[in-house]
């Protein structure tokens, strides 16, 4: 009888090897299946288990997770979360997550390697386990008055410590509230998400960072930059036609026509102060396509994109292949390209003497006991000119808003420097649009310096150069205004 | 406690059973000292309760195995106590993980934590197992009540059927009987009953059922009259089928008949001739019955019903995938989603947080465990103890297969508890008794001859008295 019992052993054998290979195929080879399944919520249940750490500026969060009575045990809430929506992102049940969410969401959730130590004593202690936390560079006023300033227009203000390259604000318009895209609620993130993403204005779109526009007249400044490095001064004349016509075919004219001093040459730094084309058309190609490409790589317009921790899409000045191309180019037309962030590079390296400081915008990585696991090191990325040359290059943008197209960024009691433009651009069919209404600029103030640009998409009349100074300057000087009256205590 | 017996000794290996005790006992606490970290941040009194209740009943259980059953097995009690220990953490960490559920009102409510009951049924487990191991003290005895508990388990098989659904009927399923707040599925013991006589009457009829009838197709077919047994516990798995939706208890029984008939009669063809009637049974079920139909399509479809009738199979993949090869770690996954979670899905709760290792080495255990009952059977000299040792180890392992089938998707989920480690009195209470009977025949099975006294070599199937 032995016999039949030991085959009946052995087909329970086989029975639990069968078992076995099977287990292997579920949770090894469908593993990862099962596992994202949109019917499995394990994940999203222990992802939302423990609170994830705040994203603060100035003491105040603008991102924190608090207790909930629901399955998902923390709600992501936003105190103000248009003025800082480019910033935070967002943190979706069903679109992921985005903005520092993302970039920083190693920290921000707690698996970071350095919470590892905290992590345990968690567990021993029975406290529950908490993601670390950061602070921003952001001055609050500054980023109050970027938002409020934009009004929903289409476009976007950043402003940098110009000796640190610290983000001091950073704001996108139209925006958006991050809340209802990180809701508990399936049904109504979808529903935002689908109008948002479906709108024409692209409030999505962190146009601080990663918008990028043609930059009109803001390009001059990197041309001139070229010129002083190659020898020329502040009060070299320089030519400058009402038509100029270009070496490989076309011609270049001012807005209207109009001509600049005398109609055939003027000065280097009253081109700069009233913005005109044709002088700085023939100074880059007098200049030369290699100066004019260095400058603007020293700049920051590598064409490459980099972090702040943010993405920030490459600047760049675009292919260019003859010398009317290299004219257009210089006034920031044909394939130029720059995004707000690296137009307020230009500005706050001017005023830094010539040093072009990395920007960044978080000061502080915390742990969840809110001590300092890491401060951002400040870092120099270029030195854009030797501080002799920046020095002039200070006094023409000085120039522009004392008595040229910036004077709407005047401010009582400060020394403001800056750049008007106003970009041509056209739409997906090559149809001109409305040009963009540029500025960028600093005051200098000795204590609380800052480098403002502002982009308002659109925003001007086609053919009329003004929008720049009309409507972006006088933007830029509220948002360094409500950063001077608050760093002063005013 | 070593006997000699002339010049042989035969070592009683109950030190080593000891051992094996407080290694699993080990293995619970610390398995209990995790939930309750991971969960509650700290450690609280259920590790004393979890913890000390299946050390106590190992340790006196042990005590009294010394005292009766010298020669049993040492391995049985404590794979036992380890998986009925493993089986009480479980059911505690799901307590706390419904009650959570319950709370944030994703779930149904909680009523009740599991584990307290889950206590008092091991307690009870214990009682019978000792009552048993004390009073049995021949398993041959056994044989001489043959027929008496053939009709006790035909009675408890067939009860839940015949009682109003309100007494009987649980989740579609009529295999119970609810009285006064308690539960029992009879068909737990009906199966360790019938597994008695089933090994009695084939002790009498091997030598009519091994008659060769005619050959078929190279097969020697049984006589004609000699089907009539099979037939009879064919119909009654059909009949209880039928009534009582059970479609794994009546696999069980199919499945166990037809094994002890093999054994006892060594031909092949009563195995062929029995998964042919299983098959048409089957198919016949399929067609007639419409849980069998959802079972299927469940088994075959069951992403395209995630939240109706495919909901519980669906979650227990995610919950075995979301543990993929390492776990959640005890506490750390959500298997209380998947519903009945302390049941017909432990091991699907098991899965997800030890992971695919922490599941294999589970089962690998129950492997040991079958694998010593089929030792036994093959240690023992009586032909009676053979076909009871086959019969109760095979009906672990068939249990175990179908149940882990049903839940990781290899065969139609059919609702049956994982030995020792589910949820559930009925289920307890029997694989104690289980457990007691092979703890009987092992201790038979290795006993050296009392000196002067002539044992035959298979003693008739006639009782000896104890």
């Amino acid at each position: 009888m032995n016999r039949p019992i030991r085959r009946v052993a052995i087909a329970v054998g086989v029975l639990m090897v069968a078992l076995l290979l099977n287990l292997n195929f579920v949770q090894v080879v469908k593993s990862d299946a099962y596992r994202n399944n949109q019917n499995n919520k394990r994940v999203i249940l222990n992802e939302y288990a423990n609170p994830r750490g705040s994203i603060i500026v100035q003491g105040t969060p603008i991102a924190e997770s608090v207790p909930t009575k629901d399955e998902l045990k923390y709600l992501r809430k936003y105190p103000n979360g248009p003025t800082y929506a480019d910033l935070t992102g967002w943190y979706s049940l069903v679109y992921d997550k985005n903005g520092l969410e993302e970039a920083e969401d190693g920290l921000l959730s707690g698996r970071d390697s350095r919470l590892l130590g905290s992590r345990i004593t968690d567990l021993l202690t029975g406290r529950t386990p908490k993601g670390g936390s950061i602070s921003l560079t952001l001055n609050k006023a500054a980023q109050q008055a970027a938002f409020k300033g934009l009004g929903g227009r289409r476009g976007a203000v950043v402003a940098l410590d110009p000796r640190t390259g610290a983000l001091l604000a950073a704001a996108s318009s139209p925006s958006y509230d991050p809340a209802v895209l990180s809701s508990h609620n399936l049904d109504s993130i979808q529903a935002a998400y689908k109008k948002l993403s479906r709108d024409t204005d692209q409030p999505l779109l962190p146009r601080a960072f990663q918008a990028s526009y043609p930059p009109g007249s803001v390009m001059k400044v990197i041309v001139a930059a070229a010129a002083l490095r190659a020898g020329r001064k502040p009060t070299t004349v320089i030519p400058a036609p009402t038509v100029y016509d270009l070496p490989d075919g076309g011609t270049m004219r001012n807005f209207n026509g109009e001509s600049c001093g005398n109609g055939k040459t003027t000065t280097l730094i009253a081109a700069l102060t009233i913005s005109c084309n044709t002088a700085f058309g023939h100074l880059g190609v007098d200049v030369g396509q290699p100066a004019v490409e260095d400058e603007a790589n020293l700049f920051g317009m590598d064409g490459q994109d980099f972090a702040v921790p943010l993405t920030v899409s490459g600047s760049t000045m675009g292919q260019i292949g003859n010398g009317s191309q290299l004219a257009q180019s210089s006034i920031g037309q044909f394939n130029v390209q720059m995004t707000p962030l690296q137009a307020a590079m230009i500005a706050a390296a001017v005023e830094n003497d010539g040093t072009l400081m990395q920007p960044y915008v978080v000061q502080q990585e915390l742990a969840p006991d809110l001590s300092v696991l890491k401060t951002t090191e400040t870092h120099v990325l270029n030195q854009v000119l030797p501080s002799d040359l920046d020095k002039e290059l200070q006094q023409m943008m000085e120039s522009v808003v004392k008595n040229g197209t910036g004077t709407k960024a005047q401010i009582e009691g400060e020394t403001v420097g800056g750049k008007t433009g106003t970009a041509d651009n056209s739409d997906a069919q090559g149809r001109p649009l409305p040009p963009h209404a540029w500025f960028t600029g600093y005051a200098a103030d000795p204590e609380h310096p800052i480098a403002v640009a502002v982009v308002l998409e659109n925003a001007g009349v086609r053919g009329d150069e003004s929008a720049g100074g009309e409507a972006a300057a006088p933007l830029a000087r509220d948002v360094m205004k409500a950063y001077l009256d608050d760093t002063s205590g005013r | 406690m070593t006997q000699t017996t002339g010049e042989i000794r035969v070592p009683t290996r109950r030190s080593a059973e000891l051992m094996l005790l407080v290694f699993a006992i080990g293995i619970v606490f610390c398995a209990e000292a995790i939930v309750e970290a991971t969960r509650d941040g700290r450690v609280n009194s259920h590790l004393l309760t979890d913890s000390v209740v299946p050390l106590a009943a190992g340790v006196i259980a042990h005590l009294v195995i010394r005292r009766v059953a010298p020669y049993a097995d040492p391995l049985l009690l404590p794979i036992v106590v380890l998986l009925n220990g493993l089986g009480l953490v479980m059911i505690h960490r799901l307590d706390l993980g419904l009650k959570q559920q319950s709370d944030d009102g994703t779930g149904p409510r909680f009523t009740g934590a599991a584990a307290p009951t889950q206590i008092v049924w091991t307690a009870l487990g214990l009682l019978l197992f000792l009552l048993i191991i004390w009073l049995i003290r021949d398993h041959r005895v056994l044989s001489r009540y043959a027929y008496t508990l053939a009709l006790a388990g035909m009675f408890f098989l067939i009860l839940p059927s015949v009682l109003p659904a309100r007494f009987s009927e649980v989740n579609g399923a009529r295999i119970w009987i609810r009285v006064a707040g308690f539960s029992i599925q009879p068909g737990e013991f009906a199966k360790i009953l019938l597994t008695i006589f089933a090994a009695a009457y084939l002790v009498t009829k091997r030598d009519v059922l091994s008659l060769a009838g005619r050959r078929f197709l190279g097969i020697d077919l049984p006589r004609g009259r000699d089907f009539a047994p099979l037939l009879v516990v064919w119909l009654i798995c059909i009949g209880v089928l039928v009534r009582g939706h059970d479609l794994g208890s009546s696999l069980m029984f199919f499945g166990l008949f037809i094994v002890l008939l093999y054994v006892a009669t060594e031909r092949v063809s009563w195995v062929i001739v029995g998964v042919l009637l299983f098959a048409g049974g089957a198919y016949l079920a399929y067609q007639l019955f419409d849980n069998v139909q959802t079972r299927v399509t469940v088994w075959l479809h069951v992403f395209d019903y995630p939240d109706g009738i495919g909901l519980q199979v669906s979650q227990s993949l995610f919950g075995l995938g979301t543990g993929g090869l390492f776990g959640t770690g005890l506490g750390g996954g959500h298997p209380e989603i998947v519903p009945l979670p302390a049941t017909d899905f432990i091991i699907s709760s098991f899965g997800e947080e030890l992971g695919l290792f922490g599941l294999v080495a589970l089962l690998l255990v129950y492997v040991l465990f079958i694998a010593r009952g089929f030792a036994v059977a093959l240690a023992v000299r009586d032909t009676f103890g053979k076909l009871l040792a086959t019969g109760l180890s095979f009906s672990i392992g068939l249990q175990l297969f179908v149940v882990v089938a049903g839940v990781t998707r290899l065969l139609p989920e059919t609702g049956l508890t994982t030995p020792f480690l589910s949820y559930g009195g009925s289920s307890l209470l029997a694989n104690y008794v289980l457990l007691a009977l092979l703890l009987r025949i092992s201790d038979a099975a290795r006993r050296p001859p009392a000196p002067g006294k002539h044992v035959a070599a298979e003693p008739a199937h006639v009782a000896v008295p104890a």
